[in-house]
Formats: structure tokens, sequence, C-alpha cells
């Protein structure tokens, strides 16, 4: 079966963002970029799965700047087969990642699309499913196993209360959480072969997909910081703060 | 204005975070109904009748419910969502599943996790692990929100008096089934809705030492256990322990962090906390920068002298 990983370039997770003075958006200038970690262990599944000899292709789509293509790259050095960069500068929100990645499922037909549970920037937790409802396909989010078998998966899910397993039918689409896999390291041979592999681009335009943003950013700003903490010096000075002062206990 | 909020519950309790949804309704203004869907779901629509602030309870009870999943949930509230200006979900498990799904289907964006209602159309809510926040306005016909439930006070659980009426339930759409749960189990108190909450990280060195030193103490304070993701990545606890960016967020009053460095992906989850306090042995460590109180020291020793000294009547 052909599998579909959508990957999505973000700030580094090392990186301490900082906001732009005039509070219009977050400064993106010098600043590290990485493949978004869940994506990358959506992109690690995948391609265990075809190492298992279960799926047969596995094909790596980003959404958005010239500058994903090495995340597509870095997909690509993991052990996806080709890649496909749906280009533009427009600032794009999930509804329009949803909407075109729709389009690339309708074009690629595969039974299975991976993607991460959420995106460590905007921290949205929708694309997933988004695309699932917009295919009328079923969605396992937050996935921590993934068994495959003709027809279904069946998947266990991290949910507030512990874990629980699912049965979808296939084609759908599974939503990666932390503990699915360990994505392992690209070799520097793998990193070669990369760059030979297919890197498709196309636009929104061609896709028929208006990638407008919806909602409308007004402001971003640093929350307040917490006021300076005291150190104590020993257990019976932590108990009397907190009985005598913070009053908590 | 006209809110939809859909409970979350587990077939006999509603959950606190369906009345943090109630409070953040109420700063969005306008009749607030509550959609109960379940089956055998008496119980969790009279205590969903008993909020102050909410006008209609209705009820969608089906076999197929009993279990929801996110596809059939998302059908039943499609077809309810009709002219309403705001559609909430609390930012449970079962909330961030489904609110994608109904907004992708009324073809609206999805507002997630908002920390702060500024009016009708424009919400804060954080990015970046919550070291920016965020205003977005959406003029869009329905606003599809998540509740960030560690923002907003839960409505009171009673003094209301809520109509109850029945809802059509649209058929299973049978592409998913929930076929299993494994619950952790626990009799400390559930961590989203806990007054005092310690969690446990790496530095505890293994699950053992976990239960050994926080159980006690989480003993003496009634309080709910917590980690951070390297302690339930390295095993120590299930994953529905995790607190942070990924996992639960949470703002008790009382955070006790011991042997849990800080990473920014943990304080996205810990840090409106009204009092924090951290032990750990490394006094460059991060949660120190944000904690109310610190102390230095082996956790081995501190833990266990903590628990005796909380044991004993305050003099």
């Amino acid at each position: 079966m052909k599998v579909l990983v959508p990957v999505k370039r973000v700030v580094d997770f090392n990186v301490k963002v900082r906001v732009k003075s005039d509070g219009t958006g977050v400064d993106l200038g010098g600043v590290k970029m990485s493949m978004n970690p869940f994506d990358e262990i959506a992109v690690e599944e995948a391609v265990r799965l075809k190492e298992k000899g279960i799926a047969t292709e596995v094909v790596a789509v980003s959404c958005g700047v010239a500058q994903c293509q090495e995340t597509l790259r870095t997909a690509l050095a993991i052990g996806a087969d080709r890649a496909i960069l749906v280009e533009t500068g427009v600032d794009l929100q999930p509804l329009a990642v949803a909407k075109l990645l729709r389009e690339i499922v309708r074009k690629e037909e595969p039974r299975l699309v991976i993607t991460g549970k959420q995106a460590i920037d905007d921290d949205a937790n929708q694309t997933g499913q988004m695309l699932a409802a917009l295919l009328g396909w079923p969605q396992a989010p937050f996935a921590s196993k993934l068994e495959l078998s003709r027809d279904s998966a069946q998947v266990v899910r991290e949910v507030d209360v512990g874990l629980e397993t699912v049965e979808i039918r296939l084609p759908a689409v599974v939503t990666c959480d932390l503990r699915l896999n360990e994505p392992r390291y690209a070799t520097l041979p793998n990193i070669m072969k990369a760059k030979k592999k297919p890197l498709e681009t196309i636009t929104p335009a061609a896709l028929g997909v208006d990638p407008a943003p919806r909602l409308e950013l007004l402001k971003v700003e640093e929350p307040g910081k917490r006021k300076a903490g005291v150190l104590v010096k020993d257990v019976s000075e932590l108990v009397l703060k907190l009985r005598t002062e913070a009053k908590v206990i | 204005m006209s809110i939809l909020i859909i409970a979350d519950h587990d077939g006999s309790k509603l959950s606190g975070a369906t009345r943090c949804a109630v409070s953040a309704a109420a700063r969005i203004g306008g009749p607030v109904d509550i959609v109960v869907a379940g089956h055998g779901i008496e119980t969790v629509a009279s205590q969903a009748a008993a909020i102050p602030g909410v006008a209609r309870v209705l009820k969608a009870d089906a076999s197929h419910l009993e279990k929801p999943t996110a596809e059939a949930l998302t059908a039943l509230i499609v077809a309810l969502a009709g002219d309403r200006t705001h559609v909430l979900f609390a930012n449970t498990s079962i909330g961030k599943a489904t609110a994608p799904r109904v907004a992708a289907l009324l073809d609206v964006p999805q507002i997630s996790d908002v920390a702060s209602v500024v009016d009708g159309d424009t919400f804060v809510r954080p990015i970046y692990a919550g070291s920016v926040l965020a205003t977005y306005r959406s003029r869009e016909k329905t606003k599809v929100i998540t509740v960030r439930m560690a923002s907003f006070e839960a409505a009171p659980p009673e003094g209301g008096n809520a109509t109850q009426g029945n809802v059509t339930v649209p058929p299973d759409p049978g592409i998913s089934k929930v076929i299993g749960q494994e619950a952790s189990k626990s009799d400390r108190p559930e961590l989203t809705a806990a007054r005092v909450v310690i969690s446990g990280g790496r530095g505890l060195g293994s699950g053992e030492n976990y239960l050994q030193l926080l159980g006690p103490l989480a003993g003496a304070l009634n309080a709910a256990l917590g980690a951070s993701r390297a302690a339930v990545d390295a095993g120590y606890v299930p994953n529905d322990y995790q607190v942070g960016q990924t996992g639960k967020i949470i703002a008790p009053d009382l955070y006790i962090a011991i042997g849990i460095s800080g990473a920014i992906q943990h304080l996205a989850g810990m840090k409106e906390s009204k009092v924090i306090v951290a032990i750990n042995k490394d006094p460059e460590a991060p949660i120190f920068q944000v904690a109310d109180y610190g102390l230095v020291g082996d956790l081995f020793q501190v833990v266990p002298e903590f628990t005796q000294q909380i044991a004993q009547p305050a003099t």
C-alpha cells in the first residue's frame, strides 16, 4: 500500500523564540528550522512499514516556502521514496493545509496518511483530523501503536485516561504521539542518496485551493513572567513557607 | 450569539472540563446549550442541567455513542451546529479529536486551546509551547473552539435549572470503533482537577523509586501524581501522567516538581499553577526559574523528610 506522510518545517524545538518588537509575529530571522518532531515519528513509522513489506511506497509532502525542500530531503534521508512540495509563501493555517493535502491525496491515492499529532510552532493539533473529515475517512489521532491488516488498522491511542484501542477502516489518517517509535538518525550515505530522489513542486493554484488565512492574527506577545521565587535552605523552611506564607497546605 | 458546548463525560460523570467550557461561554455571552452524547446519559444530563448559565441540555442517546468515536460525534454535532455562532469543546482527548473534524465539515477554521476570550470574535491562545500568546480574530459565521481548561475557573456544579430535551442522532458512520480501553488505575485524585499535584522526573531513576517516594507524599497531601515526558518515556509511569506541551496542561493551587529539570515543553503544562515548588539537586535546573520555592538537594533524602513533616500537624 502507498503511504503519504505530510511533514512541516518548524522552528527547532531547542530554540527559544522571540516576539517581533511590533508584535506582528514571531521573529524567524536566522533561527534554526527543523522537521516537526512529531512528523519525524510519522516518517519513521512509514519507513518501518516499508521495511516490513507492508508499505510499497512512502511519499513525503510538505506545504510552504521553498525551504521546505530541506525538510523533505530529511524525510527522504530517513527513507521516504519521493517527495512533493506544495510551494507557497502564504501563511498557511491548518484548514488550508488540510485542503491542499486532500488534493494531493486525490492525486496519489494512498491507503494511509501518517502525520504528526501537532506542530510544535502553532500547537494547533488540527490538520490530520481535518484532512480525515474532508476525505470522509476515519482517523486515529495520538497513536502510540499501529498494526495494519488488509482493510483496517488497529491503533492504540494515548488518551486522557490512559490508552484506547480503535479499529479503523482503510483508507485512514493516523497522527503520531511521542511514543509510537524513536526516529533513526539519517546516515551520511542516506543523506547523499536523498539528494537524488525525486522531489516534485506544485502550487496551490494548480491544486485548485485558495490557501489564504481565514483567521486574522491581531498580535503576538510574550506572556507575563512569574515573579522570582526564593530558595529555601531545608525541608523545615519549605513546609513553614507553604503553611504560613503560601497557605496552600 | 448562540453557543453549543459538547459535554465531556465518562458515561456517569460530567467532567470538570465541561464546566470550564461553560465559563468560557459566559465570557462570550449569549444562550448556552450543552449536548450530552452517549448511551444511558440521564445522570450526566442532569449534572449538565444543574450548571448555572446553561439554557438547554440536548440529549443524544444512541447505542453507538456508548463509547463515542470522533467520527460519530462529528456527524451529530455538524447536524446540531445549524446557525450557532460558537461550538465549544473542552481541550480533552475527545475534544481535540473531534473539533477539527467538525470545523472542516463546516468549512470554518478552528481556534485551539483558547486561554482567554477578548470578545465573541477575538481569542487568545498560546503557541510555541506557551512561550508566545497569539490573539486571533475570526469573522466566520461559526467559531469552533477548544477551551484550555487550566485557563478558566470551572462554573459551579449546582444552582442552574436548564430544560432537557432529546435530539435525533444520525446513524453511526461505521468506519471506526473503540475496541479497547486501558485506563490507568490510581486511587489518587484526577490530574487535571486536583488542587495539589506532585510530578516526578528522570531524577527519580526508576518506576519503583517514583512510587516509593512520591506515593506517600501524594497520600499526605491528597495530591494527584504527574510526570515529565522523560519519566514517561523511561517507563516509570503511564502516558496519562504526562504534564506538558503535548500532555496535560494543568493549573493546580500547588505544583511540586521533583527531579524535573524543567524543559520549556514541561513548563508549558504547569507554569500557570498558583504555587510552584521545585526539588532538584542541580541548582542550575531551569525549573527553579519558575518555582516560588526551590530546594536544592538530594530528592532521596528530601522527599521522605518532606512527607514526614507534612504528616505532622502544624504546630
